[in-house]
Parts: structure tokens; sequence; C-alpha cells
């Protein structure tokens, strides 16, 4: 998938978090996962920040989830997104763990159309040529 | 350690000289003229004061602009939730002697700023949520919205947050200071436009340009002042997550902690509670966090706010100021609510004045439902 012309914000990058944008780049998602409490996590960061265990491992997702709760965007935060409106912001609990930040996409931007509990699925958005978003769409 | 529990007094509150739109003013203006006027209702002086307390500024910078150089500092930053946090601070302060006359300032100039406020975008809350849009609170708290929504169900939750800000514009109808005085029915609610679905525009808080300021001090100095001391009697804080992401549980807030452990530093429940004043900048977290607190239990705050019980008139006043929907939302609203506690607890409210009130409870919440701050107060 590509947009045209993306003004958002971009990620500012960190060095705990260039593996995650590497992979997003190459169209996989990648999570961390701890050895010692076997607890996959998001946002990445190299200790679980459930047992604050530091031997973790990074590991591809099945990019499969579920909607965990989602709202319809209709006032633009910020003019970047003004041509974007109504779009759906939304968080996914992943298959093997973990809860994503994301925006569901190709679904009308209608409450009746959208159901936490859902099965969503990882695409990825192509935001700049070094940049791509994990977005989800319905199953 | 010993209790804190009425350790120390609130002997002064105020707002800055104008609240709402006010583009001839600075945020730190707005600090100066609140910390002038707070001082004042205090019956003392820039001179006594040797402790300071704030957020949002570098506890330097505010103090250079107000000519201060206090021996206690203390910029706990955590949003909204900071300022009723600073109370407890203040509290501690004075018990163990580190300052004798604490000052709580707040400025910000929310709608008239000449330039915006960035969120640091090297945060993993701003990295992860930013460029999918997720800016800004209404975006952020309509997400734990739809959640409860779909755990309690959809109709009743939104009878309640419809109440919420029904109740809530009927008190600002009876406060001067308040930006929007305009009746507000049902259906106004109901057909207002949406932000972010599950909000409407009348779910959403206010932006305006305000400051306030809260004055504590010993027992022994509070009871030498012209006013009655207003006793903090318990006070708790916390916080679990940043972004709206990574909260635990988006149907319950820090609130759960503090405010019982407030309650219980004041050795008092909540039925002995005569006035609450929680942080709305939604509508919904006003819902969410009389659960947390402890009024009502999980999925049980619709029922609690039925039937407008939190209007004037009704058996629960709540947020009698107008709050940060009706009155005022400068960005971090959280001493606002403290400031309308001690007024009401003075007696001082007028025609809005709530009866017989001599306990009051007020909750702060800062950041994405992130930190919260609860206070119990009192009077003799």
């Amino acid at each position: 998938m590509t947009t045209e012309a993306y003004r958002g914000p971009l990620p500012v990058k960190q060095p705990e978090s260039d593996f995650y944008w590497e992979k997003a780049h190459e169209h996989e998602l990648w999570l961390r996962r701890c050895n010692a409490c076997e607890h996959a996590y998001f946002y990445p960061r190299d200790f679980c920040p459930d047992c604050g265990a530091r031997d973790v491992s990074w590991i591809r997702a099945s990019g499969k989830g579920t909607l965990h709760t989602f709202a319809i965007v209709h006032r633009a935060p910020v003019p970047a997104f003004s041509d974007r409106v109504p779009f759906v912001v939304a968080m996914v609990d992943l298959e093997e763990g973990g809860r994503i930040p994301t925006n569901l996409v190709d679904v009308e931007p209608d409450p009746a159309q959208i159901h936490i509990g859902m099965a969503v699925e990882v695409a990825f958005l192509d935001l700049t040529d070094e940049i791509s978003l994990p977005v989800f769409r319905p199953a | 350690m010993t209790s804190t529990s009425k350790a120390a007094a609130i002997v002064g509150v105020a707002e800055s000289d104008e609240i709402g739109l006010v583009p001839h003013k600075s945020a730190l203006a707005h600090h100066a003229e609140a910390a002038h006027n707070a001082l004042e209702d205090a019956g003392l002086t820039r001179n006594d004061v040797d402790g300071l307390l704030t957020a949002g500024y570098v506890n330097y910078d505010l103090a250079d602009y107000l000519g201060l150089a206090p021996r206690y500092t203390d910029t706990t930053t955590v949003g909204g939730a900071s300022f009723v946090i600073h109370v407890g601070h203040a509290v501690n302060a004075i018990a163990n002697g580190l300052c004798e006359v604490a000052l709580i300032t707040h400025g910000q100039a929310g709608r008239s700023s000449r330039v915006p406020i960035p969120r640091d975008p090297n945060l993993p809350s701003a990295m992860y949520e930013m460029p999918y849009g997720m800016i800004g609170m209404p975006i952020n708290y309509s997400m734990a919205a739809t959640r409860y929504m779909h755990q309690y169900g959809e109709d009743r939750t939104r009878q309640a947050m419809a109440e919420i800000a029904v109740s809530t514009r009927k008190w600002a109808q009876l406060n001067p200071k308040a930006m929007m005085r305009d009746p507000m029915s049902f259906d106004d609610y109901h057909n207002s436009r949406w932000i972010a679905w599950p909000f409407h525009l009348l779910d959403c808080c206010l932006v305006t340009d305000a400051g306030a300021a809260i004055v504590v001090t010993t027992p022994e100095r509070a009871r030498s002042l012209p006013k009655p001391p207003v006793w903090v009697l318990g006070h708790a804080e916390h916080h679990d997550h940043a972004g709206i992401t990574t909260m635990p549980d988006l149907t319950s807030t820090p609130a759960r902690v503090t405010g019982p452990a407030a309650l219980g530093m004041a050795g008092v429940t909540h039925g002995d509670i005569d006035l609450t004043m929680i942080y709305d900048s939604f509508t919904y977290t006003v819902l969410v966090t009389l659960e947390s607190l402890g009024y009502c239990g999980p999925g049980e705050g619709p029922d609690f706010v039925a039937g407008q019980r939190t209007a004037p008139g009704g058996d629960f006043p709540l947020n009698t100021s107008g709050g940060g929907l009706s009155y005022t939302h400068p960005g971090m609203y959280g001493i606002f609510p403290v400031v309308e506690a001690v007024r009401q607890l003075r007696g001082e409210c007028g025609e809005r004045q709530a009866p017989d009130v001599s306990l009051a409870l007020v909750n702060g919440t800062g950041g994405a439902l992130s930190a919260t701050g609860t206070i119990v107060l009192g009077v003799d």
C-alpha cells in the first residue's frame, strides 16, 4: 500500500527501535519477547516491562490479532490529517501477545461496521522511502 | 512514617485576573497574577513564600519570572494531575520543615499561546502513536470510552455521558467566571458534531487561557490568618502508563489506588464526602473516575449519575464550578477543582454554593488517563 505525499508526523526512530522500523520497511511485523517469562510485548525495549529480565529476543509476529478498541476521528488533530478524516484509530491485541496502536483500514468509518473483538491482520503503509507503518484490516 | 493528615492547610486560592479567552496575557502572566491573588486571599505576601511547586515550566524559569528564590522546589509534571499531587507534596514538605509557605501556581495560554507546545517525539508514546493520528486527548480518551461501551453497554454509556455534560453546564450557569453559560439540553448534547466518535463536541472540555494558584502552610500559621484553614486530610498519587495504548485497563484509572488511599488517610469513607470535584477533561473521564475512586462498582457509573443527581439541587454535587467542560480548561486543569473545593468548603460560592460542605474530595487526572492525584479536604 502506498500513500501519496504523507504530511503527518513520522516516527523518530530510537536505537532500541531501529530493528522494528527496518523490519516494518520490509513489510514484516516483529515483536520483543521475554525469554524469562515468555511475555511478548509492545513497544520494543531491551528488557521485559513485565518481569524486568534483560534476556529478550525479537520474534516475527504472524500479523494476526483482534480489535481491542477504536475511535473514528472526525476532526483532524493537526492540519496534516485534514484530508484523511474520517479515519479509524485503533488498538490491536496481537496473537503472540502485546497490544499495538494502529489505524484500521479497508473498512467504512462507521461504528456499525466495526466490532471490538473482530479478527484483523496487518498491512503496511509506505509513508516515505524509509518508513512503513503497520496498519490493520479486517481478516 | 507518621501520617501527614492535617499536617498543613490550604489558606489561599485564586484564579488569574481574567480567564477564558485572554489573548493579551502570556502563560507566565497567568502564573504571576494567580500567585498574587492567592497570596492576597491568604492574607500573606510574596515575601512569606519559601516553597514553589509547579508543572509545565522548569521551576527556575518560573521562579525567575516571579522574582522568587525558594528553599523547597518541586516540578512534578504528570499532566493535569500535577497540581493536585503538588498539594500532597506541599504538605509533606511543610510537615518535614522544608518550607513554611508553599505556593503552587499554574498558568497556560491554552487558547492564545503564540507557539504550540509539542509532545516530545523522542518518547515511545509519541513515536508509536502520533504517526497514526493519535494526537491530542480527544482521540486518546475516545478509544477508552469505546472499550467501556463495549463492556457495559453503548446506550447506557451514552446516556451517562449526556447526563454529565448537561449537569455540568447547569453548574456553569451559576458561575460568573464560566466560559459556557448558555443552557444545554439533552438534544443539544446528542446533536453536537462528532470530534472523535464516540465523543461529540459536548463530551470534550474547553480550550481556554487561565491560571490559578494555591497557598499551603503550617497549622499554626493557618490559624493566624483571616480565613478558616482548609485542612488537607488525605492525599495520594499514582500513575501506571503514559500513552493511552499502554494503559493496562481502559476502563479503570489510577484513581482506583489514589481514591481509597486518600480517603483512608483522612479516615473517612465515600458516604462522608459532601462535594466531589473530578477533573472532567471529557464526560467519560468523570464516568470512569467515579468508578475508579470507588463511589460505585465497575460498570455502575451510568446508574450512579442517572436522573441529573449531580446537577444543582441533586443529592451528589459534582464539579460545581462548571468544570473543564463548561467553566475553564487551559490544558492542565487540575488546579481549578482544588480552588473550587476550597471555596465551597469556606461557603464562598454564592448562587452555586452546595449545601453543608464540610468534606470534599478532589481528583485530578493527567496525560492519557495516565496519572491521578486525589486529596480529601475538610474544615473544622
